[in-house]
C-alpha cells in the first residue's frame, strides 16, 4: 500500500465542452496535507470531486488503493469526505444535529450510536452547544464548523476542504487553521489563501488550464504563482 | 424578515412547547371546523375562544399583544370580501367573516410557535401526509433566508445601477431588467439545489432520507389532545345555550 | 387568492380537501417514484424562489407594481407534477408561517393554485410550446393559470353563500384578467431571459400533448369559467340547498359533527388511497 491516493493522466470536460482537466497526475501520502494552488477556473474543485465519484472523466484514479467505478462509490463516499465552499448548500436539514448525523444514517448506522457520534463530531469542532439550532442563524464560521463536524463524524481517511478559509474574518481564519490542523487525517486544501496554506500543509501543487503546472513546498509555488501573474500581467501593459 | 420570530418563539419551553406535535394538531382539527361552523351567538362563542388562545399564549409564555398582532396578516383580505359583503346588505355575515379568519388564523399561530416547523412537519409525516411533500416543504423553509437573501441583494444591485445604466441600454426596460434579474435567480437558484444535491451525495446519500428521533406519543400527550379539543366545543355548546336570546 | 378559514362553508372546504389530499398524495407518489427523493432539495429550493420572487417588483405603470406568482413557470420548467408539489409545498408553509390562507381552506386553494392553476398554465404550453405559436403559449400559460385561479376561488366563495352583486363580481373578474396579463407577460419576459442565459432550464413539450392531461386540463378550465357565472347566476339556489342540508335543518352538534366526520372521512379516503397507490406500484 502506497499513496492514499494517486491519480494518472485525468481529464474531464463538461457537458457543454468546454475542458476542464486535461491529463493531471496527483499523489497523496498517508498523513499528507496538500495545498491545490491556482486561478479560479483551473480545474482543482473539478479534480476533487473525480476522488469520490462525484464527476468521472477518462485516466486512472485510485483512492486507498481502490479504483473508482460503481462499485466502490459507496465506500469512497465514506473514505473521502468533501467539505464544500459553500456551507449553506452543505448543511441542508432542519438542525445542526440532524445534519452532522445525515452521513451517519447514510452509512446504514442506527439511531443512537450516530446520535452520539454526531454530538462527539460536534465537540470536536467546539459547536456542541448549538446542537439544536437551525444552521442559517449560525455565523460563516460556526457555518463551517458544522460542515466540517459533518463531514469528521463519519471518520474518513482524506478530509477535502474547498476553500474553507472563504468569507471568514481573520480570527476565524486563525481559529479554523486551528482545528483544521489538529485533525488527524490526511488533507487535500483548495484555496486561495496563502498564509493559511502555509501554516496547514507541507507540500502544494499549482494548478493551470486543467493541469498541475508546479508542484513543491508552499513558499517555492507561491514565489512561482506570483512571477506568473507579472508574466500575465505584463501582457496588458501597452 | 418574519418568520424569524415565529422561530424564536416555538423554541421556547413551556407544557405547550413539550406537547406531541399530533396532539396539537389534533386540537387545532377540532378547534378550526367548531368555529367556521359557528352560527348562534358567535359573538360570545367568538369571545370565549379569543379568551382560551390568549390564555394558551400566556400559557406558552408567549407575547401576547405580539401574537395578536400578527394574526392580524389575515386582515386585509378578511376586510375587503367583509366589506363587499356588507355593500351587499349582510351586515352579520361580513363581522363574521372578519371574526371567524382572525381567530382561525390566531389558532393556527399558536400552533406554530409552539412547535418548531420541522418538528410539527415530522409530526405530519406520521399522521400520513406524503413525506416527499413535506420533504419539499421542509427545504423551501431551510432556503427561504438564503433565496431571499439572493433576492434581496440583486434588487439592491439593480437599484444601485439605477437610472443612468438604463437610459445607456435603450432597450431593456425595467419590466425588462426585472424579468432578467428574477431570470438569474432562478439559475441560480436552480445551481444551488445542485450544489445541495452534490452535498447530499458526497456525504452517502442513496435517494431516501432517513429521519431521526422519532417522536413519542405520550399519555400526557392524548390527554391534552382531549383536553384542547373539547374545551372549545364546550366554550360552544355553553354559550350556544346560555344565550338564546343571541342571535 | 388565499382563501382564509371561515369563508368557506363546510360543504365546500370539505369536498375541496377530500379531493385535493388524495391526488397531492398521488402526485407525490408519482413524483417519487420517478426521481426518488432525491428531487426534494431541487423542487424545496425552487419553492423558496418564488417565495424571493415577491422581492423584484415589475413595474406595471402609475407607479404600480406587481410580481411572479410562478405556477405556470415552475410548470414549464419542471413540468406540472412536480409544479403541483412545489405550489402545494408553497401553500402550506403559507398556511403555516405566514399566516396567509386558512388550514381548512388549504385543500381549496390547493385545488384552486397548486392543481387546477398549474393545469390551466400548462395546457397551452403543452399544445404550442414546440410550434411557431411558442410565445403566445408562454404567455397565456401565465396569464391561464392565475386567472382559472381566481376565477374558481371566486365562485368557492359565492357558492359558500359570501353575497356579491353581479357588479362586484364583474370588478372581481376585470381585476383578474389584469393580474392575470401580468403574470402572463411577467411569465414570458423571464422565461425567454432564463432560455438566453440557460436553455437547458426550460422545457421543450414534446411534439404531441397526452390525451388525458389534455382532457384534463381542458376540462379544468371549462370548470373554472363555467363555474363562476353558474355560482353567480344560482347562489341562492345552492345557499338553499347547503342551508337546508346542514345549517337550518340541524343545531350545532350536527354541524360541528359533520365538520369532523368530515376531516375523519377525508383521512380515510387518503390512507385508503394511498395504500391502493401502494399496492399499485408493487405489481
Amino acid at each position: 500500500m502506497g499513496a492514499l491516493v494517486e491519480v494518472r493522466g485525468l481529464r474531464f470536460r463538461y457537458e457543454d465542452g468546454t475542458t476542464a482537466l486535461n491529463g493531471v497526475d496527483f499523489q497523496l501520502g498517508a498523513g499528507e496535507a496538500v495545498a491545490l494552488l491556482g486561478p479560479n477556473g483551473s480545474g482543482k474543485t473539478t479534480f476533487v470531486l473525480h476522488l469520490n465519484g462525484l464527476l468521472t472523466g477518462e485516466g486512472t484514479v485510485r483512492v486507498c488503493g481502490l479504483p473508482v467505478n460503481p462499485q466502490t462509490i459507496p465506500q469512497l463516499r465514506r473514505k473521502v469526505g468533501i467539505v464544500f465552499q459553500d456551507s449553506d448548500s452543505q448543511l441542508f436539514m432542519p438542525t445542526v444535529l440532524e445534519d452532522v448525523a445525515f452521513g451517519l444514517l447514510n452509512l446504514g448506522m442506527d439511531q443512537p450510536t450516530a446520535l452520539s457520534r454526531a454530538r462527539a463530531a460536534l465537540e470536536t469542532v467546539g459547536m456542541d452547544r448549538t446542537a439544536s439550532r437551525a444552521p442559517y442563524h449560525l455565523s460563516a464560521g460556526e457555518k463551517k464548523r458544522v460542515a466540517i463536524a459533518g463531514i469528521v463524524a463519519m471518520e474518513p481517511e482524506i478530509l477535502v476542504l474547498d476553500e474553507p478559509t472563504a468569507n471568514l474574518d481573520p480570527p476565524g481564519q486563525r481559529s479554523l487553521t486551528e482545528l483544521i490542523s489538529h485533525l488527524p487525517q490526511a488533507k487535500i486544501v483548495v484555496t486561495h489563501d496563502i498564509a493559511f496554506a502555509q501554516a496547514l500543509c507541507h507540500r502544494a501543487v499549482f494548478f493551470q488550464n486543467g493541469v498541475i503546472t508546479a508542484e513543491g513546498t508552499v513558499t517555492e509555488v507561491v514565489s512561482r504563482l506570483d512571477w506568473d501573474l507579472t508574466a500575465e500581467r505584463s501582457k496588458f501593459r501597452p | 424578515m418574519h418568520h424569524d420570530v415565529l422561530e424564536r418563539w416555538s423554541q421556547g419551553n413551556s407544557p405547550l412547547h413539550r406537547r406531541d406535535p399530533r396532539a396539537k394538531v389534533a386540537a387545532l382539527l377540532v378547534f378550526l371546523p367548531a368555529l367556521a361552523t359557528a352560527h348562534r351567538a358567535l359573538a360570545f362563542t367568538a369571545g370565549g375562544m379569543l379568551m382560551l388562545l390568549a390564555g394558551a399564549f400566556i400559557w406558552a409564555r408567549l407575547p401576547l399583544a405580539r401574537a395578536l398582532a400578527r394574526s392580524a396578516l389575515v386582515l386585509p383580505f378578511a376586510i375587503v370580501f367583509a366589506l363587499i359583503t356588507w355593500a351587499a346588505g349582510d351586515a352579520g355575515r361580513a363581522i363574521s367573516l372578519v371574526v371567524k379568519s382572525y381567530l382561525s388564523a390566531l389558532a393556527v399561530l399558536l400552533v406554530v410557535s409552539t412547535t418548531p416547523l420541522p418538528v410539527l412537519l415530522r409530526g405530519l409525516e406520521l399522521t400520513g401526509t406524503p413525506q416527499f411533500v413535506l420533504l419539499v416543504a421542509q427545504f423551501l423553509y431551510r432556503y427561504l433566508f438564503v433565496i431571499g437573501g439572493e433576492a434581496q441583494q440583486m434588487s439592491r444591485a439593480a437599484a444601485a445601477r439605477g437610472a443612468s445604466a438604463r437610459k445607456l441600454m435603450a432597450r431593456s426596460t425595467p419590466f425588462r431588467a426585472a424579468a432578467g434579474a428574477l431570470a438569474v435567480l432562478f439559475a441560480r437558484s436552480y445551481a444551488r439545489a445542485e450544489h445541495i444535491h452534490r452535498a447530499m451525495l458526497a456525504r452517502g446519500f442513496q435517494g431516501h432520507f432517513q429521519t431521526l428521533k422519532n417522536l413519542r406519543f405520550r399519555r400526557s400527550d392524548a390527554a391534552f389532545a382531549l383536553l384542547a379539543s373539547l374545551i372549545p366545543l364546550a366554550v360552544r355548546i355553553a354559550m350556544e345555550k346560555a344565550i338564546p336570546w343571541a342571535r | 387568492m388565499h382563501i382564509p378559514d371561515g369563508f368557506l362553508s363546510a360543504p365546500v372546504w370539505i369536498t375541496l380537501d377530500a379531493a385535493a389530499v388524495p391526488t397531492v398524495g398521488y402526485l407525490a407518489r408519482r413524483a417519487q417514484r420517478g426521481f426518488e427523493q432525491t428531487q426534494a432539495p431541487l423542487l424545496g429550493v425552487m419553492g423558496a424562489f418564488v417565495f424571493a420572487a415577491q422581492m423584484i417588483n415589475f413595474p406595471v405603470g402609475a407607479g404600480t407594481t406587481g410580481h411572479l406568482l410562478g405556477g405556470a413557470l415552475l410548470a414549464m420548467t419542471l413540468g406540472p407534477v412536480s409544479a403541483s408539489i412545489v405550489m402545494t409545498a408553497i401553500l402550506a408553509i403559507q398556511a403555516l408561517v405566514f399566516q396567509d390562507g386558512g388550514v381548512l381552506a388549504l385543500g381549496a386553494n390547493i385545488v384552486n393554485m397548486a392543481l387546477v392553476g398549474v393545469l390551466a398554465g400548462y395546457l397551452p404550453f403543452s399544445l404550442w410550446g414546440a410550434t411557431r405559436w411558442r410565445r403566445f403559449a408562454l404567455f397565456a400559460g401565465g396569464a391561464l393559470s392565475v386567472l382559472v385561479s381566481a376565477v374558481l376561488a371566486l365562485s368557492e366563495l359565492l357558492i359558500s353563500g359570501v353575497p356579491m352583486s353581479g357588479r362586484m363580481v364583474g370588478i372581481s373578474v376585470g381585476v383578474f384578467l389584469i393580474s392575470a396579463v401580468l403574470e402572463g407577460a411577467i411569465t414570458l419576459a423571464v422565461l425567454e431571459s432564463l432560455e438566453r442565459i440557460q436553455p437547458m432550464l426550460v422545457r421543450r413539450p414534446a411534439g404531441r400533448p397526452s390525451r388525458v392531461l389534455g382532457a384534463l386540463a381542458v376540462a379544468a378550465v371549462l370548470l373554472a369559467s363555467v363555474g363562476v357565472l353558474f355560482a353567480s347566476e344560482a347562489p341562492d339556489a345552492i345557499q338553499r340547498l347547503t342551508h337546508q342540508t346542514i345549517t337550518e335543518a340541524s343545531g350545532w352538534p350536527v354541524k360541528s359533527l359533520t365538520g369532523l366526520a368530515g376531516i375523519a372521512l377525508i383521512y380515510g379516503a387518503c390512507l385508503l388511497l394511498a395504500r391502493v397507490a401502494a399496492r399499485n406500484r408493487s405489481v
